[in-house]
């Protein structure tokens, strides 16, 4: 298989495209199809201040130094979480992306959630209804808060994530099966902001998560590997298998799904977002936006601690 | 014989199929992983020779 630029050996092969490359004309092709990502769907500009949240996956150091090669303005932030589980897997994932930071010259803040509350996430998840059977739910709980604290408190434009075309698809893909249509209006490649919410978007939303397996690798960088021990047998992964044997028969399908479907949204299968929106108001507490009456979840799960939060800088 | 060797799992299959083949053969989605030989990426045409250890990089992730 030879490289469709160059002619060389090919590194990476993309059937829904058509499309092979070798290492380094894939490594130039990633970023400008981010790029044109960020351009399309008006996700930032090189003028305004990026967050990055950054678990020390694949997916989001990739974004992490994709942004900084192209030249934005992005820091990260890391959340510990406290999953130890026996392969230390917070401990080694806050290392990999502060041994990238520190490689790099980028700026990092952490925020360890048992050091500002007290609880590690699978204590909290232990605790609580909501995570008794597995701590996913409050751990999505408690990332999205502090995700939207942090770049709220420290002036942040906006706040992008890792997701890449197969989490979205997976998502996309659970929403439909039960027609959650609140979750489908919200899902696409910009969250926009609202008074005390941030901007949120999506830079690897068309990209593959094996093109960004190939990227990682290719650009040498560090990621943890190992799963996170909590999402063995996650619904997402079940949903993201399914999807590879359908992808694995009709090349393009994943994306297909992906993007008709903001396109159906686009063209008015959903009601109007601002019908949903005008429901939230500020929790009485914290401050950031809620639908439910008085403290938002986070508030109610926190409701015994009370503990009062500050950002470690790095 | 190739050795294939995927997250704790290994194989071992004959020389002389392709990648694509190889994969088929253990049942092993081509979507769901990267392969590398000696380092270096290789795609679903290249024929595996004796002796080859083949790493499989598992690309799904998340919960």
């Amino acid at each position: 298989m030879k490289c469709r630029t160059c002619g060389g050996k090919a590194a990476v092969n993309m059937r829904q495209h058509k499309l092979a490359l070798c290492k380094e004309h894939y490594l130039e092709w990633i970023p400008g199809q981010v790029e044109r990502f960020i351009e399309k769907y008006a996700m930032f500009t090189r003028q305004e201040k990026i967050l990055v949240a950054v678990s020390g996956g694949k997916d989001s150091l990739s974004l992490w130094d994709i942004l900084q090669r192209l030249g934005y303005q992005a820091d990260g932030l890391y959340i510990c979480l406290g999953i130890d589980e026996g392969i230390h897997y917070s401990s080694e994932s806050q290392r990999l992306t502060e041994a990238f930071a520190v490689a790099n010259g980028l700026k990092l803040h952490v925020v360890d959630i048992q050091k500002e509350y007290g609880q590690t996430v699978p204590e909290y998840a232990h605790r609580t209804h909501r995570g008794q059977t597995k701590p996913c739910s409050v751990c999505g709980l408690i990332k999205r808060h502090e995700m939207n604290r942090v770049a709220r408190d420290l002036g942040y434009d906006v706040l992008a994530t890792g997701h890449n075309l197969d989490d979205e698809a997976a998502t996309l893909f659970g929403n439909t099966l039960t027609w959650s249509g609140d979750y489908l209006l919200r899902q696409g490649p910009v969250l926009p902001g609202t008074p005390g919410l941030a901007r949120k978007v999506k830079p690897l939303c068309r990209l593959y998560e094996r093109e960004m397996l190939a990227y990682a690798l290719l650009r040498g960088i560090d990621y943890i590997y190992d799963e996170c021990p909590f999402a063995e047998d996650a619904t997402s992964i079940y949903y993201k298998e399914l999807l590879n044997r359908l992808e694995n028969d009709r090349p393009g399908v994943k994306l297909s799904f992906y993007l008709t479907f903001l396109e159906a949204r686009r063209n008015g299968l959903f009601a109007d977002r601002e019908q949903v929106a005008a429901e939230l108001h500020p929790c009485p507490r914290c401050g950031q936006p809620t639908s439910s009456d008085g403290l938002c979840s986070f508030c109610k799960m926190t409701d015994r601690l009370g503990a009062a939060t500050t950002v470690k800088e790095g | 014989m190739v050795k294939i060797v995927l997250r704790n799992q290994e194989f071992e299959v004959r020389p002389g199929m392709t990648l694509l083949s190889t994969l088929q053969k253990i049942d092993v989605l081509p979507e769901s992983v990267i392969a590398a030989r000696d380092g270096e990426l290789i795609e679903e045409d290249e024929i595996l020779k004796d002796g080859d250890t083949i790493k499989l990089i598992a690309a799904i992730s998340g919960g």
